[in-house]
């Protein structure tokens, strides 16, 4: 029986894929972002077993919350990674008809892969920068793997959910947004909704605590306003109606 | 016109108050909910319908900011009358504003002025009196001289062994030196039948029970008590002439339905300081009236939601004088005027109608209040557009609280209201015993220590040795001994609400509230526990971890050394949970064995109130490595910051609990933090919807919603001035945040906010 290395669980996650869903954060990034909120999950050999039963046995507590959109994402670290558990629970998910999304950043990809964008019900795609040259000074991985994991979804028409996190100096311009629209527009076909999310400081206490240095030491929260001017850019540039947030 | 066979002809032949009333069996018998039933519409459609608050509603909303910006300027009371004693008649007429008044009818002759209330005990008027330098008139301290008021009555009774229960903390907060409150008249009788109907229909009760064949002393005290109840009747027809209404007969328009009910329902508030004093079910009753006048053209939507909103107003400027010692367990100054909304009929139909919304809005047309104490009574069928409606109510507001009706119809019928926060009675026919709560925690340690009390020292309750010290705590030894001190503590419990509400009936009887319900009324007597979550952490932490006691000098377990991790109430863990389940279970379990006054039936709630605070003050440290002092998780809470899997593991635990264990109900506050529920409006209603929907279906009781940052709670701790109506739910109910002590601000504060990861 495959077991998973679990960070931690959260059982109420409601901004994380459609409805209300659990969440497991599981271990293990190949990643390194700059302004990485979990530097606790980028180890492979920290956290604790789980077992694809207690996967199951959390997700059907929470049943009767799910509604019609609701059910279970994987995030982390990277899902990705911990390949073989992710697709043997999204299968055994799928026959107590839960569904599954996978929260990936897109920077790691392995003969499981297909597999799980196959059979998942949504990707939510961290997509750290259209650039490829800025996407490698942000997570220090190579763009290639994203690419594979769009083609892999367009393939098999499992629909995006894009993220973008948004940094002061960084990507907080139009440009960015404008460009975000057009990597978007030629290279995902299946676009459930696309979104930017604030840069914020609340994982410097971690960094402390873990004795890391943090890289964006001095650079201030994103300013919800202007936030909210760029996620209007990019849902008009999108043409993504507000209301199919929601759930 | 006493015979009640010839008004009962007049009323059916010449009844122009009841045109367009389908008859039932409410026309020959007082029978409410058989009226509701026959008559009411279900509403299905959404909000758009209503209206926004008239120019006089504004103007007398503003008048009441001011009134309540000086009342908390002046610390938290504003004027105290001490010359009379609140009776129903005591005052004259008072107004918001005499001459835009439309819903009138005040507790005192002005807006928030306190009156006393000495029956219940006139030493704790003298108290009161004294923290806001007032005296009592010579007269009635003259007369209290000679007369023995409930508090008096219940000290002659009490065993050394209650008083100190009761002193040292383990049970508290009892209702022997103010009024015991909770009783639910069905006010709306008024507004049906008329004063009149109802003064011949008691009368001839009492006719009936004074003739009854043996003169038992449960049939001489009800004789007494109904002939009471029918001078109080009289006495609120004076009340209402004074204000220039005749209610005597049946309220003929959605207005005087209002009035009525209203007369009725102040005749409590004005000489009863229960410690709360819920209005019942009315909306959907008032709907009635609202859609014959609405069908009629004699008055418009505006015009109907304007009465409502005058209504509302004049029940959140009601108030009682309390000592200081009194706010300590109530924090916030709170009524409990209770209004249950929505729910299920017995048919099958929802009780949801264009009133119930009514209701919801005046949170939006008066600006978001504590009082009236707005609970939605949720089913799965009510329709989705009002779920919606009160999702968004409560992301904007934080005023209103849920309970489950598909749980308490069941066993209440579909027209029972709710007692203070989560009582649930029948209406009309069941009146409530309230009795507090006693400290689960406290009484752990009780066990452990073999009967010595761990603050001071004293020894209480059965003896024998303490735990040893020498080696961890033993599981099943501590049980063994809990079992043991749990059934001599419910003992002691049970045998004070006896004596309380014996005295009670004796010397504060509520003639007025109880006019409104059957003469012969079913009781229940309500028991509580506080330190719910304190106990079943302490219970796993010996169980699953090691808890090595530590003996102070004198050989008192006075601390504790824990070993290794262990599972938390509040993350849907069963080795947690069953102890917390299993606690609920041996405490009714142990108070059912015991004789009620008045064959009361016995109930059980894990409610606190805010008195959270108070016995966690009182409770020394405990074996989940809670401090000494620290304040107690309130109601059925997980213990704060300790439910870490999120908001639906924490929500699970609670519903663990069987609500037929307790069916005096089981309080879960929740707290979450806007963007945890969503990105936008929408999503957040839709989300709150989904999480309230998920936790009823597994048959939970009782949420309380607050949809707020901690920092906004800490600015306002900082700065009161800036949040003059910030409205949270603590427990049960809901108050202004400025009207808690510091020490309610700061436990508020620390409670778990779910929040987004």
């Amino acid at each position: 029986m495959t077991t998973g290395k679990l960070h931690s669980i959260e059982t109420f996650g409601a901004v994380d894929g459609p409805g209300i869903r659990t969440i497991f954060f599981l271990q293990g990034c190949p990643a390194r972002c700059l302004y990485c909120h979990n530097p606790d999950t980028w180890s492979c050999e920290a956290g604790r077993e789980i077992a694809l039963e207690e996967v199951l046995q959390t997700a059907k507590r929470s049943l009767p919350y799910y509604g019609k959109n609701g059910g279970v994402t994987f995030s982390g670290g990277e899902p990705l990674m911990q390949e073989e558990f992710v697709l043997e629970a999204i299968r055994m998910l799928k026959r107590h008809g839960i569904g599954t999304v996978i929260d990936t950043s897109g920077t790691w990809v392995d003969e499981y892969t297909e597999d799980i964008i196959a059979e998942c019900e949504l990707l939510l795609l961290d997509v750290k920068h259209s650039d490829r040259r800025k996407f490698e000074e942000i997570c220090g991985c190579s763009q290639k793997n994203l690419h594979l994991v769009m083609s892999l979804a367009n393939k098999y028409r499992t629909p995006i959910w894009v993220r973008q996190v948004i940094v002061p100096g960084i990507n907080d311009t139009e440009d960015n947004v404008d460009a975000l629209t057009s990597f978007i527009k030629s290279h995902i076909e299946n676009l459930y909704h696309a979104e930017l999310l604030g840069y914020h400081t609340m994982a410097l206490d971690k960094y402390k605590k873990m004795g890391l240095a943090y890289r964006l030491d001095g650079v201030p929260p994103m300013e919800t306003g202007r936030l909210r001017l760029l996620n209007d850019r990019l849902q008009n540039a999108l043409a993504l109606a507000v209301a199919r947030t929601a759930s | 016109m006493n015979n009640v066979d010839e008004i009962k002809r007049i009323e059916v032949d010449e009844m122009r108050q009841w045109n367009g009333f389908k008859e039932g069996k409410w026309i020959d018998e007082i029978n409410v909910d058989d009226f509701i039933n026959l008559n009411y519409k279900p509403y299905d459609g959404d909000e758009r319908f209503l209206a926004g608050p008239t120019a006089r509603t504004v103007e007398c909303n503003e008048r009441v900011k001011e009134l309540l910006a000086a009342e908390r300027k002046a610390g938290g009371t504003l004027k105290v009358d001490a010359s009379r004693i609140m009776r129903i008649t005591a005052f004259e007429p008072g107004y918001i504003l005499k001459d835009k008044d439309i819903i009138v009818g005040l507790q005192t002759d002005e807006p928030l002025k306190r009156g006393i209330c000495p029956f219940g005990g006139i030493r704790m008027v003298k108290e009161e009196l004294k923290e806001y330098d007032e005296t009592l008139p010579e007269n009635l301290d003259f007369m209290f001289r000679y007369m023995t008021t409930h508090n008096d009555g219940v000290f002659k009774a009490y065993s050394s062994e209650m008083k100190q229960a009761r002193h040292l903390g383990f049970i508290t907060g009892l209702p022997d030196a103010y009024g015991r409150g909770r009783i639910i008249g069905d006010y709306r009788r008024a507004a049906l039948y008329g004063i009149d109907r109802l003064i011949a229909e008691k009368e001839k009760d009492h006719e009936e029970i004074a003739s009854r064949e043996i003169m038992s002393e449960e049939n001489i005290r009800l004789a007494e008590e109904v002939w009471n109840q029918i001078a109080a009747l009289k006495d609120i027809k004076k009340m209402a002439e004074s204000y220039g209404f005749d209610i005597s007969q049946p309220a003929s328009d959605v207005k005087e339905a209002i009035q009525w009910l209203y007369f009725a329902y102040l005749a409590g508030l004005k000489e009863e300081n229960g410690a709360a004093m819920s209005l019942g079910r009315t909306a959907t009753f008032i709907d009635i009236y609202a859609e014959r006048d609405l069908a009629d053209g004699r008055y418009t939507e505006e015009q109907i939601q304007e009465f409502v909103d005058d209504f509302i107003l004049k029940l959140r400027v009601a108030r009682h004088l309390r000592t200081g010692e009194y706010n300590e367990l109530f924090g916030g100054d709170p009524m409990w005027i209770t209004e249950g909304l929505g729910g299920v009929g017995a048919d099958g139909r929802h009780r949801v109608t264009k009133n119930t919304y009514r209701v919801l809005n005046t949170l939006y047309n008066l600006g978001p209040a504590p009082e009236p104490n707005l609970t939605v009574l949720w089913s799965e069928k009510l329709p989705e557009p009002f779920k919606k409606f009160c999702a968004q109510v409560s992301i904007d507001t934080d005023s209103i609280q849920y309970e489950n009706d598909d749980k308490m119809r069941p066993a209440y019928g579909d027209d029972y209201s709710i007692a203070c926060c989560v009582s649930a009675i029948q209406m009309g026919q069941q009146m409530q015993f309230f009795g507090a709560r006693c400290n689960l925690a406290k009484c752990l340690l009780l066990a452990i220590n073999g009967g010595v009390d761990e603050r001071t020292g004293e020894h209480l309750g059965p003896q024998m040795e303490p735990m040893p010290t020498d080696r961890a705590l033993d599981f099943e030894e501590v049980w063994r001994r809990y079992c043991i001190y749990l059934e001599w503590l419910m003992g002691v419990y049970a045998r004070i609400m006896n004596i309380i509400h014996f005295m009670h009936d004796k010397y504060d009887y509520e003639r007025s509230q109880m006019a409104f319900l059957d003469s012969e009324v079913k009781r229940l007597m309500a028991f509580g526990v506080a330190g719910f979550s304190v106990a079943a952490d302490s219970l796993s932490a010996i169980k699953y971890a090691k808890v090595y006691p530590i003996a102070d000098e004198n050989g008192v377990i006075v601390d504790y050394r824990t070993e290794g991790d262990f599972p938390k109430y509040g993350n849907d863990d069963d080795r947690a949970d069953d102890l917390a389940v299993a606690l609920s279970k041996k405490s009714i379990e142990e108070l059912r064995k015991h004789p009620t006054y008045r064959n009361a039936v016995t109930t059980l709630s894990v409610l606190t109130i805010t008195s959270n605070v108070m016995y966690g003050k009182r409770t020394g440290n405990t074996p989940d490595g809670r401090r000494a002092g620290e304040p107690f998780a309130p109601g059925a809470n997980p213990m704060h910051n300790r439910d870490q899997k999120g908001a639906i593991a924490s929500l699970n635990s609670v519903a663990k609990i069987d609500w037929n264990n307790c069916r005096d109900g089981i309080s879960n506050t929740f707290s979450i933090v806007p963007d945890a529920l969503g990105k936008d409006r929408e999503a957040r209603k839709n989300v709150l919807m989904g999480l309230l929907s998920g936790y009823f279906k597994q048959g939970a009781h009782h949420l309380n919603v607050n949809v707020l940052n901690r920092e906004t709670l800490i600015d306002a701790y900082h700065n009161p001035d800036k949040y003059p109506s910030l409205t949270i739910r603590v427990s049960g109910y809901a108050v202004r945040f400025n009207a808690l002590s510091r020490a309610h601000q700061k436990e508020v504060i620390e409670r778990t906010f779910h929040t987004a990861v």
